[in-house]
């Protein structure tokens, strides 16, 4: 366990998570005959969650800022529809239609985004009327029809990276990504070590990071050859995917601007006394993930190749259920994107396990609500570092009491930070003495 | 335990003295803090016993030991109720047994009636079903006890806080209340409410109910109670009777404070500049209460490497006050100017504060002062991230060497910077929180209460810090409940009580009983109209 703990990293909650994927596949591998490694099959894994996990990316971030988004299916499908009948009715090329999908849906983040951030009204309660307001808007639109894209439109859902190059029995590009991606991981990996290594901070030690490096790579040039070798490349829906992973991994741990979602998810009063506009960051959160949402509708529409009456019912809650899977706290401070994703991989792969192996919808409901109830558990098992989560909530009350059985020792909590730490998230207004 | 003797029979007080509680050698220990040590105290049946004590002294504690909060078992001493061995695991024990304690902050739920409230708990019920008719005559009953003219029925949020704190008389007296313990119960009103509250105190003894009055309103302790207990340091000093020993509040402060400094500081020889940074005729609406003014034109000013402290009791307003100042981020201003190196400063935003060189360390650590979930390198950056971004992107190398600077430099006591802060003991904790207003180069630094819930090393290395501070020309602002650790360590020190600035004394004039005497100095009161 020392050994693994040294390779990966000390999260255990995310070593898990990916533990379990990696236990999953390998399980329907062998109980599908080989069916679940099919290039075929990946891909249509690929595909048929690549919107999900888009909304995953951004529902993390609204989930560590400590708000939750339930209106991100009825955006996806109300912006699906716009979009669907402007390309067919203003005879738009199809990237002007993409362009007009990005802004209304940045439009229509700006709309909950001034309820949340600068009203003050709960996300819950503003986003579940956008739940309800823009699924009646998609019907209106359409008026409950379901219109066709054109095929243009259809690569960012159902395309897949061309054969350029000689023949070399796999698909060029695709075996290309996966050099390129491993080289990039590697470069990074080293020059991080020597910068740490110049101003004297403790490194791990190198066989533990070429261990890990060779692990990565390996898993990553794998995935590539394996769906190279198929009848199709890498899918572009996954392609947009990986750079949206890459562009919000980094905002979220090297910018500023996610320094300061952590900060206000963490604890508010604290971020605020410390200059962080917490009504910005808010503001950020709801409406970015409006934009993913459109999207990810647009990449579903594009994929089904028209789009309907019904599409993005549910999405949120397989989005938000990724996130919790990924390790996120339900209090907000705490999730990656990253996390978020392998989640979502875990929901995905075990959907199309059971599909495959033919287990009926219900069935398979049943299943994933556990894996979900079982995964937070574990992680409230695991909140030896204090880290807030779904007992952190009700542990709250509890703690709060006995805080002001103690208030006038005042000393007594901060002896015993470990044990306090569960209430930090708590959110006492400003203080009255 | 004997839990008869109902409501009335008590004797008057003038009656013999009989004892109605007595607490033995109470000893309570919280983990690495001994609150109580070897506390007697004894309460005659039919009096207005008063506890007085600073700050921490424990006199919550010790009420929270009588009245079952702290079962029996989680301290040593003993209680004797009516004679008889009491313990009490519970507050509802307690509450069986006729004692009763209201709390600082009130128990009452403000979406509920006032009849609710009084009964909650403890419904008037018929056949399984709330019997509201019952329920509301018994409330108007004793509404009418506790001077109360308000309808049962109205919701206790739309009544003010001094109505409220009747309402939890009314409550407690429910209960066929033998002994009412009250927590600082007008620290929170206003003089009449205040005045209203002390006449229905007289008006329970003179039924025979017993009260204990925690409280840091000396007149008032001075006007009503029969005997005061002082507490100091978690030990009990001495029991005063008002009427025998002839007892006033110098003479309550002399026991309140009679110690010698027993906290140590560093050597520190000050040089003291020009005057760098002025507030000029401050004032602050209370956020919600809009009658009540936190900061009431406050002026106040400090100089380049002075150390300027800041007293006042617990509800006074220093917090506010500094907050206020610090970028608004408590209460609304209503007018004052900031002046800073001869201009006149807006500070809208803490971002504008933190950028006009003003820090402020908050005095709770936990909910105000650190993200627990954040690691040592990320907080210490995190008031200025802009010093280490390169565009937007923060630079982690730079990050974790400036945070293992600071790890130096102020001696944290930690495996590394890249340890969660929630793991730190509260000295580091707060060292933490020092380096991270440290590194946003502030002129005018503002401790509240720095070295609450720190051991005496850390303390002495932190008073070590300000003082380096102080003596590189930076003006600092302590804000402390401890008075030794002002006379210690500041340069000059302000008073504040209910919000006014009350007075300013050099080192070389304060004095624990000069100040406390400006702390408990009510600036509104007449002091007149006595009651009885």
């Amino acid at each position: 366990m020392n050994i693994v703990r040294k390779i990966f990293g000390g999260d255990i909650r995310q070593l898990g998570m990916v533990a379990a994927l990696v236990i999953l596949i390998a399980y329907f591998q062998i109980k599908t005959g080989g069916l679940t490694l099919d290039p075929n099959n990946v891909n249509n894994i690929i595909q048929g969650n690549a919107y999900i996990l888009v909304l995953a990316i951004g529902m993390v971030l609204v989930i560590i800022a400590g708000h939750i988004d339930l209106s991100v299916g009825s955006i996806s499908a109300f912006v699906g529809i716009v979009v669907a009948i402007a390309i067919r009715d203003w005879s738009l090329p199809w990237p002007v239609g993409i362009l007009l999908g990005l802004g209304l849906g940045a439009l229509v983040g700006v709309w909950q985004g001034f309820w949340v951030a600068r009203v003050g009204i709960p996300a819950f309660i503003v986003t579940l009327a956008g739940m309800l307001f823009f699924r009646g808007a998609n019907q209106y639109v359409g008026k409950s029809n379901t219109v066709p894209v054109p095929e243009g439109f259809q690569v960012i859902g159902s395309g897949s990276l061309p054969e350029v190059g000689p023949n070399t029995g796999y698909n060029n590009l695709t075996v290309l990504l996966g050099i390129l991606g491993c080289a990039a991981i590697v470069y990074g990996a080293l020059r991080s070590r020597a910068r740490l290594t110049k101003i004297g901070a403790q490194v791990e030690e190198a066989w533990a990071m070429w261990t890990r490096l060779a692990l990565v790579c390996l898993v990553i040039l794998g995935a590539m050859f394996l769906i190279a070798s198929g009848r199709k490349g890498f899918p572009v829906s996954g392609l947009i995917l990986v750079v949206l992973v890459l562009v919000y991994g980094f905002i979220a741990s090297k910018t500023v601007l996610g320094r300061h979602i952590y900060a206000v998810g963490g604890n508010r009063h604290a971020a605020e006394l410390s200059g962080v506009k917490s009504r910005q960051i808010n503001f950020f959160v709801m409406a970015n993930m409006a934009v993913l949402a459109s999207l990810a509708g647009m990449m579903f529409v594009a994929r089904s190749t028209a789009s309907g009456p019904f599409d993005g019912v549910g999405w949120e809650l397989d989005a938000i259920a990724a996130v919790f899977i990924g390790g996120a706290a339900v209090t907000g401070g705490v999730g990656t994107v990253v996390g978020s994703i392998v989640g979502g991989l875990v929901m995905a792969v075990l959907n199309n396990g059971l599909q495959l192996e033919g287990v009926g919808a219900d069935a398979t409901q049943m299943i994933k609500g556990l894996v979900l109830l079982i995964a937070v558990a574990f992680d409230v098992y695991n909140k030896s570092q204090g880290k807030p989560s779904i007992l952190g909530l009700f542990q709250r009350n509890r703690d709060r009491n006995r805080r002001l059985a103690e208030a006038e020792s005042g000393t007594v909590d901060t002896q015993n930070p470990a044990q306090s730490s569960v209430t930090s998230t708590s959110s006492t207004l400003g203080s009255d003495s | 335990m004997s839990n008869v003797a109902p409501t009335a029979t008590g004797t008057a007080r003038t009656g013999s003295h009989e004892v109605i509680l007595e607490m033995r050698a109470i000893t309570k220990e919280f983990p690495g803090v001994k609150a109580l040590s070897d506390v007697d105290m004894t309460v005659r049946r039919g009096e207005i016993h008063a506890i007085c004590g600073e700050n921490g002294a424990g006199k919550s504690t010790l009420m929270k030991v009588l009245s079952g909060v702290h079962p029996h078992g989680s301290y040593r001493g003993e209680i004797l109720w009516n004679g008889a061995p009491a313990q009490f695991s519970s507050i509802r024990d307690s509450e069986q047994a006729g004692i009763v304690i209201i709390h600082q902050e009130l128990a009452l739920i403000p979406e509920l009636s006032i009849a609710e409230n009084i009964f909650l708990g403890n419904e008037q019920t018929r056949r399984g079903a709330i019997d509201w008719v019952q329920t509301q005559a018994k409330a108007a009953q004793l509404l009418e006890r506790v001077g109360l003219s308000e309808d049962p029925m109205t919701k206790v949020k739309d009544i003010g806080v001094g109505k409220q704190q009747l309402v939890e008389i009314a409550k407690a007296l429910s209960k066929d209340v033998q002994l009412l313990i009250l927590d600082e119960p007008t620290a929170a009103l206003n003089e009449s409410d205040s005045q209203h509250l002390l006449q229905i105190m007289d008006g329970l003894r003179s039924h025979g109910v017993t009260c204990i009055m925690i409280s840091h309103k000396l007149n008032e302790i001075e006007q009503i109670s029969d005997a005061i207990t002082i507490i100091r340091d978690g030990r009990s000093i001495e029991t005063l009777r008002v009427k025998e020993d002839g007892v006033d509040e110098n003479r309550i402060i002399r026991g309140m404070v009679g110690r010698d400094l027993e906290s140590r500081f560093p050597d520190h020889t000050p040089t003291i500049g020009e005057v760098f940074f002025e507030v000029k005729h401050w004032n602050v609406q209370h956020p919600v209460r809009a009658d009540r003014l936190v900061a009431n034109d406050a002026s106040f000013f400090v100089r380049r490497g002075e150390i300027v402290g800041f007293a006042g009791l617990m509800g006074a307003g220093r917090t506010e006050l500094m907050r206020s100042i610090f970028g608004r981020s408590y209460g609304t201003l209503l007018g004052g100017t900031i002046v800073k190196d001869g201009k006149e400063l807006h500070l809208k935003h803490v971002r504008d504060a933190i950028d006009a060189g003003l820090a402020y360390v908050t005095e709770d650590r936990k909910t105000l002062g650190l993200n627990l979930l954040d690691d040592i390198k990320r907080t210490t950056v995190s008031a200025k991230l802009s010093r280490i971004t390169h565009g937007l992107v923060v630079d982690e190398t730079e990050e974790y060497r400036i945070a293992e600077q600071y790890r130096q430099e102020l001696r944290t006591k930690t495996p590394n910077v890249e340890e969660g802060v929630a793991k730190l003991s509260g000295g580091n904790q707060q060292k933490v929180v020092l380096a991270k207003w440290l590194f946003t180069e502030p002129d005018l630094l503002i401790l509240d209460e720095p070295t609450r819930g720190i051991d005496v090393g850390a303390k002495f290395e932190i008073y070590g810090i300000i003082q380096r501070l102080a003596a590189q020309g930076k003006g600092v602002i302590v804000v402390s409940s401890e008075l030794p650790e002002l006379l210690g360590l500041a340069d000059r020190i302000y008073t504040i009580a209910e919000g006014r600035i009350t007075g300013c004394l050099d080192k070389a004039q304060a004095d624990q009983e000069s100040l406390m005497r400006l702390m408990t100095k009510n600036t509104t009161r007449t002091q007149a109209n006595a009651v009885s």
